[in-house]
């Protein structure tokens, strides 16, 4: 945000990526194959701690974001036969005019009202999903054929099915997405949404129009979760209504909200230490979701800025 | 000369209480206007009226010659009617430099130089003898330091029309004195209006004064026309003398 050490907020972001980049060689095959997994839905906490941590706006309904991108690129391969990178484009479209549509609605409320909002039109989509059982699948879903999940690069084709390219291919959109989301938060665009946040009334004494730049983080959101969502289709090969649940609307609030919101890197700690605690508590007790309710309350308790938002206010100040 | 501000039978009504009443008032270019009156008299309801924050019941204000009544507040801050707020609300959690950034960055006509936004908010924060707490969190500043950092956010607006809402309410002695001076040397580029309960400040600066009483304008002269008027005494000192 302010102009203090932007070379450290690099450095911190680039070493990031390239740890990730050399834990590809180093882990065994199921965290591989979860981390991969846990890449892709950071970029989906991402996106919604754009407009959720800097912006101030509670969103109950990403879900339909996510799901926009899921669908958008999942029914381009199955039902239109699209190659790769035209499906992951078509299922990023899809959420960018959704965001845009929804945005210019449910930004005339705040607050309480804008969550209630949200969430009523996440819901509209997901019953929309299953009423439309012919070409969605229902709640069954509908799988991404094998053969279609292939990245054709002139001579070389890559199959997204074999876990290196997956894995490659999941740190490839998450790195690029972090680099974009910390120059927006950095930029000039960054200070007036944290202004908005901080006091809209002001903001617009300032001469913003505030619902412009409110609607502008909304698409921005919208379409990294769409991103995030299509990416999900075209990897792991499964199209699936239960991602457009309220579930998946809470799902990014809670990772962001333990990592800690409005930091750039909050995003994958929350999403990271969740599947984590589930995947260790899991091992011990069938009342996993038991202990991760004790460690969330824990958590939101005493850190109620969550991992790197506490580190931020206690330790480091500089850290993005 | 065109008046750079006109209103026209303005009026605000909160339920039953006309706070604003049929006012009609003329400001003329680079004029230090100061509005005073008792409590409740409807000076801020005025501004606000003014700066857009607050629609009128009925009436009309005319800016530069043009009907802005109708305008969102953030265009007539775009057309140069800047509003320093009566309660300090500059953005705490952001340093005093991002709160000036915020008016800069959106003025520049060239929009790209990082430079010319570095340059643009030290100039206004030296201007407030504010420079050397340029990094420091707005809401650590002193109360003093946050009105003048308001004081800099208006400025930094590089706006026609400054209104300043009790700016030295909570300042001391000392402070005011600067305060006096800021005003002066803004004024040479701005026309401004002053709402202020601190008399003597307003002696001091005031080229006219506007006396407002339960929601009309019950005089307006020059500091000291108005210093002799019984029918202010009456309205502000509740006798006459």
């Amino acid at each position: 945000m302010s102009e203090a050490s932007p070379a450290k907020a690099y450095t911190l972001h680039l070493g990031v990526i390239a740890l990730l980049f050399v834990l590809s060689f180093l882990l065994p095959e199921y965290y591989h194959g979860l981390l991969a997994r846990i890449m892709v839905l950071a970029v989906f906490a991402m996106g919604y701690n754009m407009l959720f941590g800097y912006v101030g706006l509670l969103s109950l309904g990403h879900a339909m974001f996510f799901a926009a991108g899921l669908y958008g690129a999942g029914l381009a391969v199955i039902q239109l036969g699209w190659s790769v990178p035209l499906a992951f484009l078509g299922g990023v479209a899809c959420g960018a005019v959704l965001a845009l549509v929804i945005g210019l609605l449910a930004l005339r409320t705040t607050g309480v009202a804008f969550m209630i909002v949200t969430m009523m039109f996440a819901q509209v989509f997901y019953l929309l999903i299953l009423y439309f059982a012919t070409w969605t699948g229902g709640d069954q879903g509908m799988v991404v054929p094998q053969p279609a999940r292939v990245l054709s690069l002139g001579a070389t084709s890559l199959e997204l099915t074999n876990p290196t390219v997956r894995y490659m291919t999941a740190l490839g959109l998450f790195s690029i997405v972090l680099l974009i989301t910390s120059a927006i938060v950095r930029s000039r665009y960054g200070r007036v949404l944290v202004a908005i946040r901080e006091n809209e009334e002001r903001t617009k004494m300032l001469g913003y129009d505030t619902f412009s730049n409110k609607l502008a983080a909304v698409v921005v959101s919208g379409t990294i979760c769409a991103a995030s969502g299509a990416a999900y289709a075209l990897l792991f090969g499964y199209v699936g209504s239960s991602f457009a649940s309220v579930q998946y609307s809470i799902l990014p609030l809670l990772w962001v909200l333990l990592g800690g919101a409005a930091t750039t890197l909050g995003p994958l700690i929350g999403t990271l230490f969740m599947y984590y605690v589930i995947d260790i508590t899991s091992g011990y007790t069938s009342a996993y979701l038991l202990i991760v309710g004790i460690a969330l309350i824990l958590l939101v308790l005493f850190f109620p800025k969550g991992i790197l938002g506490s580190i931020r206010q206690r330790w480091l100040g500089w850290l993005p | 000369m065109m008046p750079l501000l006109t209103t026209k039978g303005l009026s605000r009504n909160f339920g039953g209480l006309r706070a604003v009443d049929g006012v009609d008032f003329a400001l003329m270019p680079g004029e230090i206007r100061a509005v005073i009156g008792p409590n409740g008299a409807g000076k801020t309801t005025f501004v606000s009226l003014v700066s857009g924050r607050i629609q009128p019941s009925s009436g009309m204000i005319v800016f530069d010659g043009a009907d802005i009544t109708g305008l969102p507040a953030y265009i007539r801050v775009r057309q140069g009617i800047a509003y320093t707020f009566q309660i300090t609300s500059v953005f705490a959690n952001l340093s005093a430099y991002d709160n000036v950034a915020l008016p800069v960055q959106r003025t520049l006509s060239d929009g790209r130089s990082k430079g010319a936004v570095r340059t643009g908010v030290m100039a206004a924060l030296e201007r407030t003898g504010l420079a050397d707490r340029a990094h420091m969190p707005a809401g650590q500043l002193s109360y003093g330091h946050q009105r003048l950092l308001e004081v800099a956010m208006g400025l930094a607006l590089k706006p026609r029309l400054l209104i300043l809402d009790e700016p030295t309410q909570g300042l001391a002695d000392s402070e005011i004195d600067n305060f006096i001076t800021l005003v002066r040397e803004i004024a040479k580029n701005a026309t401004v209006l002053l709402i202020e309960h601190n008399m003597p400040v307003v002696m001091q600066l005031a080229d006219r004064i506007t006396v407002f009483n339960a929601g009309k304008i019950l005089a307006e002269d020059t500091p000291e026309a108005i210093r002799e008027n019984a029918a202010v005494q009456e309205a502000y000192l509740g006798t006459a003398p």
